[in-house]
């Protein structure tokens, strides 16, 4: 039980239910002033950040110190929440902490009056979405665990529901919940694997069991269907593109953000620290279906058309990255390769961590875009730089990080996870050696191709000429969208400039998962980035960045020193041509188009082109995902064909059903009996 | 830190600025008598680059900051490019900054603000220039990585001054697995380039250009600094290319004697490499814009075979 006598002598563990009492209680407020617009805005949501940041300062020196129980005598009876921080659920308190006190102070200014769900009820059902994170990080039980989990997944149902008028919204919902139940039995199966038949469902007794390869590997691939299902793993990713978009922009934000890498927290969970055998194939598991899944992801996204499927696609790929990061972990692990698993898990936890940043920052940039323009749709956008200067110039920050280029924090992680792949001759069997470089070049190909997503994202919103009249009375964000927006883009600078600092965090992590880190590489220079040794690799993002600036300015004074500054503003150029419309700049299927042709099999395209002789010529082209139709379509039509036949058990008539009964109780003598 | 070692610092930076024009200029005269016409002085890249530098720059009416600082930061990104590959020595104390691997993240920063900014005024060459050098880059970036991944896997290490260190000290033997990256790298180089057969940096108002379409609004100022950033990548790339393939001749720490001959040096190799390029330009003809990701494509896959190859043969 929490003492409540003096806060001194309080744990980190009571501080971090604090603050989902707190949120809890926000929640309540909320209710309270239901349709008071101003009051939620303007109070509960910028409250329930400070909260947000306590968390991230709780988790901060939760980080270093050793694992903290308790028990709550909640939920049933014989049945109390078993509660535990350890140095694992730190890091993702801290995720969760430092993510959503921007995205909290983005919702202030978001959220607007008669949008669909009343405010105060949005106010509740957001925080009732982060304490349950916060919650399935603290479980320590199986119990706590799937609670939590289901209240996760129902808030953000309903968040997703906001605007729940419009039909494709609905299905977008209903599909989300779907997929959320089958990944909940996936981990459910799980859980019930893990304890072994003991009947015990504290995790400490799941790490105390010590299960045969057979059953171990059933726990974790039940594992990786269950929280890869939540993390929009291949083939159970086609809610994520849907829903996404349907929620408002700072709920994706934080689904995207935080909730994807919470289901990853699960795969950490199970695969690192609840199951005490590992074998080398669910390395390459994890690997494969994560690098199918960012390479799916990525080509997806360079065709989108909408903002936010476009990020919602990039969001899969980069969850592919980070499971393959987890894989190529467990591998080196499984053959006691403790430095390069290490290496590898860092990689992992740093694209986590920088993902959660600046993918939220993006999501929040679409929202700003929405509530200025009222368009999502790229073909309609375009020239918001000069009208909406703020959003454009943080967004561009989130931009180059998501790209993975130097010096944000994207490119870090993307660096480790390069290095830890590169370094690996030396496995035992020369398959694997020869594997894993192939699994290198895939994702160098996938980091490149991420730029060209981004350039495309960036420059069709934000430069060129409005492709709309209504866009040159864009306005920019408000107070708070730019507070938050601001602090994501520090959290994305700082995971740039500082990993040495940032990777000392993962410390203890990494050594209590995998018994090594980088953090004694790491010490000796506080500036520059030194994984294995000096000889090997190193990167200094600070000199790096101080590089470009400086020859930057140099560049910029010394041409006006030698030469001069004049200016003149004159029409545009183009070779030439007399006149140009926006209409004459790329669309965003121009944009995607080479890559649409390149990977022409990955899609399902369905083209309606003119004739020379329409009159009204229409030019239509949907790119589709084929999965969709080879997978998901057959096994509704399945799913609805048994369900008829069961249906036509169910007559109506009570003498039927008595006669089931009857049936069923002869079986059951007959089965007794013998 | 040496002082031996900053002045090296200071000497590659001084000579990536200085030569980068000239060894532009070197190709065009071998392209030029090569094709029998007559060719512009050596000399001609300077001269265009001040009268650029003196004119008036003319700006779209609705261009964004972001176009304007620009340049720069493509000129920054490739001064500190060419800052941190091993060209006459390999006492570089910039060099723990940046690895190979950060080395492609600067050269696909460049690419990314030189594209941004192409979209920037809204035009259609401009878009559609930036749209082909994404669509260059995304397959040239890997295969540029996998190169160097080739060169790391042998040498044990991504920082480039250890692999020169390592390669330069190696006995003479051909490694399949550099020859393959080799080919590769060639073939990225000339796309990275703006070179035909991917591109053409003669032409202007061609449906088929590249980097002459995403530079097209630009003028004075900003056109000198894009230009001369894409020289310095010309140069950079060439270097890169001397350093993995041909890593003789470079200096090394505490070796001031060395540091004079590897002046020459490296010229006389940049002066036989630029040949080399106007020769490859002249032989071929450039290709329609569909055919560059399957030329990319394969410089990919032979790096990566190169890559295979190495780990199959035990690499050292």
């Amino acid at each position: 039980m929490p003492s409540l006598t003096i806060a001194a002598t309080w744990t980190h563990l009571d501080w971090v239910l604090i603050v989902v009492t707190a949120w809890l209680l926000i929640g309540v407020v909320g209710i309270a002033a239901l349709r008071r617009f101003r009051f939620v805005a303007v109070v509960l949501f910028p409250l329930g950040a400070i909260f947000s940041v306590l968390l991230m300062a709780v988790a901060l020196s939760a980080a270093y110190a050793t694992p903290e129980v308790a028990v709550l005598p909640l939920g049933l009876p014989q049945l109390p929440f078993h509660l535990r921080l350890d140095n694992l659920s730190a890091f993702f308190l801290l995720l969760i902490g430092g993510v959503s006190a921007g995205v909290s102070t983005f919702a202030a200014g978001y959220f607007r009056q008669g949008e669909g769900t009343p405010p105060g009820l949005l106010c509740l059902e957001y925080h009732v979405f982060i304490a349950s994170m916060a919650m399935v990080v603290l479980a320590d039980d199986a119990y706590v665990f799937m609670v939590m989990w289901e209240t996760m997944a129902f808030s953000s149902f309903f968040l997703v529901l906001a605007n729940h008028r419009i039909p494709e919204i609905r299905s977008a919902g209903y599909l989300y919940m779907l997929v959320a139940h089958v990944g909940a039995l996936g981990i459910l199966l799980c859980f019930g694997v893990l304890q072994a038949n003991t009947g015990d469902y504290t995790f400490a007794n799941m790490r105390a069991q010590h299960l045969e390869p057979f059953w171990a590997s059933i726990a974790f691939v039940l594992a990786v269907f269950g929280f890869g299902a939540k993390a929009g793993l291949l083939p159970l990713h086609a809610w994520l593109p849907d829903a996404h978009p349907a929620a408002p922009s700072p709920v994706s934000a934080l689904m995207s953000g935080v909730m994807l890498k919470i289901a990853l927290y699960g795969i950490l969970r199970v695969g690192f620290d609840l199951l005490q055998t590992r074998i080398w194939w669910w390395g390459v598991l994890l690997m494969g279906v994560g690098l199918l899944t960012a390479l799916f992801g990525v080509v997806f996204s360079t065709v989108q058309v909408e903002m936010k499927r476009l990020l919602a696609y990039s969001s899969i790929e980069n969850v592919g990255l980070m499971c393959a990061g987890l894989g190529l972990s467990l591998l080196f692990s499984s053959y006691g390769m403790q430095a390069l698993s290490a290496l590898a898990l860092t990689a992992a936890l740093y694209h986590m961590l920088s993902h959660a940043f600046f993918k939220s920052l993006l999501f929040c940039s679409t929202g700003a875009v929405l509530h200025a323009t009222g368009e999502r749709s790229l073909g309609k956008l375009g020239g918001l730089i000069r009208t909406m200067p703020w959003v454009a110039w943080l967004t561009l920050v989130g931009v180059l990080a998501c790209a993975g280029l130097p010096p944000f924090g994207g490119f870090v992680a993307e660096w480790l996870l390069l290095q830890s792949f590169l370094f690996t001759t030396g496995l035992p069997s020369s398959f694997l050696d020869m594997l894993v470089p192939v699994m290198a070049a895939l994702i160098a190909l996938i980091a490149a191709f991420s730029g060209f997503t981004m350039v495309k994202y960036f420059g069709v919103v934000f430069l060129g000429q409005p492709r709309d009249e209504k866009l040159a009375r864009a306005h920019d964000a408000g107070r708070w969208e730019r507070l938050g927006m601001l602090w994501l883009v520090v959290g994305c600078v700082l995971l740039g400039l500082f990993p040495n600092q940032v990777i000392a965090l993962m410390e203890p992590v990494t050594q209590r998962l995998v018994g090594g880190g980088l953090a004694h590489t790491v010490a000796d220079s506080s500036w520059l980035l030194v994984p294995v040794n000096i000889d090997r690799a190193s990167y200094a993002p600070v000199i790096f960045l101080l590089g470009v600036v400086l020859t930057f300015g140099l560049a910029f004074v010394l041409v006006r020193r030698l030469y001069h500054g004049r200016l003149r503003r004159v029409p545009p150029w183009d070779c030439g041509h007399p006149w140009q419309t926006a209409r004459m700049q790329d669309t965003a299927e121009g944009f995607g188009q080479p890559i649409q042709q390149i990977f022409d099999p990955f899609f399902r395209v369905t083209k309606q082109q003119p004739s020379a002789f329409d009159d009204k010529p229409i030019y239509d082209v949907k790119v589709e995902d084929p999965l969709w139709y080879w997978l998901y379509l057959p096994v509704a039509r399945v799913v609805e064909k048994l369900s008829r036949i069961v249906g036509q058990l169910q007559q109506g008539r009570i003498a039927v059903y008595l006669m089931y009964s009857f049936a069923t109780l002869i079986v059951v003598l007959l089965v007794v009996k013998r | 830190m040496s002082a031996l070692g900053v002045f090296s610092q200071l000497m590659a930076l001084v000579l990536a600025l200085l030569l980068a024009p000239l060894l532009t200029g070197w190709v065009n005269q071998w392209r030029h008598w090569l094709q029998n016409k007559s060719a512009p002085s050596l000399l001609q890249p300077y001269r265009t680059l001040h009268k650029l530098f003196n004119k008036d720059s003319l700006i779209a009416e609705h261009a964004s900051p972001l176009y304007r600082f620009a340049p720069y930061v493509v000129f920054g990104c490739m001064l500190l490019a060419s800052a941190i590959i091993p060209t006459i020595s390999t006492d570089l104390p910039l060099s723990p900054a940046a690895d190979a691997i950060a080395l492609v993240g600067l050269f696909a920063l460049a690419r990314v603000f030189i594209s941004l900014a192409a979209m920037d005024v809204g035009t259609a060459f401009g878009s559609m220039g930036a749209r082909r050098e994404m669509l260059v880059g995304f397959l040239a970036e890997p295969a540029l990585l996998m190169v160097m991944f080739c060169a790391s896997m042998i040498t044990g290490s991504t920082s480039l001054t250890t692999i020169v260190e390592t390669l330069a000290h190696r006995d003479l033997a051909i490694y399949p697995s550099l020859l393959l990256a080799g080919v590769a790298f060639t073939m990225v180089s000339l796309a990275e380039n703006a070179r035909v057969p991917v591109d053409n940096p003669d032409t202007h108002l061609e449906l088929t250009m590249i980097h002459e379409a995403l530079v097209l609004e630009y003028s004075a100022r900003h056109l000198a600094l894009m230009e001369w950033a894409a020289s310095m990548k010309l140069f950079a790339y060439s270097c890169i290319g001397l350093a993995l393939f041909f890593p003789w001749g470079v200096a090394e720490a505490n070796a001031p004697l060395a540091l004079l001959l590897a002046l020459p040096v490296l010229v006389f190799k940049l002066a036989i490499g630029g040949m080399l390029l106007a020769m490859i330009e002249t032989a071929s003809a450039k290709m329609r814009i569909f055919r560059v990701p399957e030329f990319l494509g394969t410089a990919f896959l032979l790096a990566v075979i190169g890559l295979l190859v190495n780990v199959l043969l035990g690499g050292t």
